[in-house]
């Protein structure tokens, strides 16, 4: 279980998350929502330890994240897909996988299963191997961005607006990716802006306004709750 | 002496110089290209270089080696020593100012006469010799045209040393390790992927702080080990690391800061033509040239002939 408990922290001087508390279980999507600026990004990095925490914990199955070096978070079991992909541009796809892998599995054997795995996940990413990362279409680079995150073998998988950008069908093709990994029973926190997309999509929906916690809706008050959703977001 | 084999001499001092140089740019271009920090102490980690070839030297010579076996311990101990002192204040100074550009600068420039200074007290304010492990005097030959077609001859004053040729092996062999290491090895990836992205290298969990702490020290150890190599050339001194400093910024400069396949041209380019220009005119000239190239490299190509643009 993943657990978020008055979570305060910014950059410098400057507060953006104030107490907030958000939750995501195993097999579940949840998806954080709110305006630009709400502070949806910020949270994903102070989830990483990349914003350091001023107040409250970041537990995942126990463990406070926010007491860790931030670089042994991931080795807690908690994949990062960021904003705008931010790939190693300069390294290849395979290298890319490879700093992933660093990250997950000790075993040489279990390494070389999750690389299979991942390109049987995302094929094309196989036929691409000795490609620089930087000259991948957007949409090949979201693959990769979310198969060096799988590649930890996250219990928790945070997606920054991972559909930015791209074409509809490689926007499905990331949507089925998620709901592969929610059926497998990863924790799943997805940052996403647009409503339409999310609707069927989330088992629970968090909406953070000016960094603090607004509403939150669980499955079945989704629908319902879809005009107040809409009345946070301004849309 | 005819031109020609007067021109091969002047680049063949110039191939030492431009081997020493590269060695020492490199690292100076590694600390840069991977922490994105300019290292003003890095001149005094290559005169700190030759300072504990002396005396790793001298202790040798106590316990009965031979030149040969005291220079290979010099080779191995002296950078490994000196890198570990660049770590330990990483760790110390660096790491503390949160590896800020602008203080890295100021903090680097206080190390540098830290550490100069350390070397007049401990070492003193007198040149020392180390002696080469091998020094045969190689005679080169020419050829001419004669009265029975080209013909070989081996002019007068056309000569180099075993030990100089070495050193323009060494540092070739060191380089392509490096290069190798760079792109090769896991070790080598994790760097490389700290420099494109700190941030996300961390959220992959890479040490980063660790990273620079051993690049810091790879980059002092590299500069430690051009030092060794031309203290049997060029005797050590304290105040040894300001020109090799300079110029180991014009060539990061030309080749463009942190490509190191630019600081290994750029090397070439400038070791040569001041081993040429120093030969046929004037060792100040070939300064002023250089200085030149760089001032023309920063007005019509800022990020050098193979840095990259607005990384």
């Amino acid at each position: 279980m993943f657990q978020i408990e008055g979570l305060t922290a910014g950059y410098g001087q400057a507060t953006i998350l104030r107490e907030v508390s958000l939750q995501a279980a195993p097999g579940e999507i949840t998806v954080l929502m709110g305006r630009n600026g709400a502070g949806k990004t910020t949270l994903m990095k102070a989830i990483m330890g990349l914003v350091r925490a001023e107040a409250g914990q970041v537990r995942l199955d126990g463990t406070d994240l926010a007491a860790l070096p931030p670089h042994q978070v991931p080795g807690h079991g908690v994949g990062y897909v960021p904003q705008g992909r931010r790939l190693f541009s300069e390294l290849t796809v395979a290298q890319n996988i490879e700093i992933g892998l660093g990250a997950g599995p000790k075993e040489a054997s279990k390494r070389r299963e999750t690389r299979d795995e991942m390109l049987e996940l995302f094929p094309r990413l196989g036929e691409r191997m000795g490609q620089r990362a930087g000259t991948l279409s957007g949409g090949e680079q979201q693959m990769l961005a979310t198969a060096r995150a799988l590649c930890l073998r996250p219990k928790l998988l945070l997606l920054d607006e991972p559909t930015e950008g791209l074409q509809p069908s490689m926007i499905e093709a990331i949507r089925q990716v998620m709901v592969q990994m929610r059926d497998r029973g990863l924790a799943v926190l997805l940052v996403e802006q647009r409503i339409d997309a999310v609707l069927e999509l989330a088992d629970r929906i968090s909406v953070i306004e000016m960094g603090r916690n607004a509403e939150d809706f669980t499955k079945p008050e989704i629908a319902p709750g879809e005009a107040r959703l809409r009345a946070h977001l301004g849309v | 002496m005819e031109f020609g084999p007067y021109l091969m001499l002047a680049m063949l001092e110039g191939a030492v110089l431009a081997a020493v140089l590269a060695l020492m740019a490199s690292g100076l271009s590694l600390v840069f290209g991977v922490m994105r920090v300019v290292n003003v102490a890095h001149g005094e980690f290559y005169m700190l270089g030759a300072v504990m070839a002396w005396v790793v030297t001298q202790f040798m010579m106590g316990l009965g080696g031979g030149p040969a076996v005291n220079f290979i311990a010099a080779a191995v101990l002296a950078p490994l020593i000196v890198g570990s002192i660049a770590a330990a204040a990483d760790v110390v100074i660096l790491k503390r100012l949160n590896y800020d550009p602008e203080r890295v600068i100021v903090a680097t420039i206080g190390l540098l006469y830290i550490i100069q200074q350390a070397a007049l007290m401990g070492y003193g304010p007198d040149a020392k010799p180390v002696v080469a492990p091998f020094n045969e005097r190689i005679a080169l030959p020419w050829v001419a045209w004669g009265e029975n077609g080209l013909e070989m001859y081996y002019p007068w004053g056309l000569s180099t040393t075993s030990y100089k040729l070495f050193v323009i092996v060494a540092a070739v062999v060191i380089l392509a390790g490096l290069r190798l290491f760079m792109t090769r090895s896991r070790a080598g990836l994790v760097m490389r992927a700290t420099q494109l992205d700190g941030e996300m290298a961390t959220a992959f969990g890479i040490p980063v702080e660790r990273v620079y702490a051993i690049v810091f020290g790879a980059g002092a150890a590299l500069a430690a080990l051009a030092g060794v190599l031309i203290v049997p050339i060029q005797q050590a001194h304290y105040l040894m690391g300001g020109d090799a400093l300079l110029l180991s910024f014009i060539v990061v400069i030309i080749g463009g800061l942190g490509s190191l396949a630019g600081t290994v041209v750029a090397a070439v380019l400038i070791g040569m033509s001041d081993g040429i220009i120093s030969v046929f005119f004037t060792p100040t000239l070939a300064k002023i040239i250089a200085t030149l190239a760089v001032a023309l490299v920063l007005v019509f190509r800022p990020q050098g002939l193979f840095g990259v643009k607005n990384r």
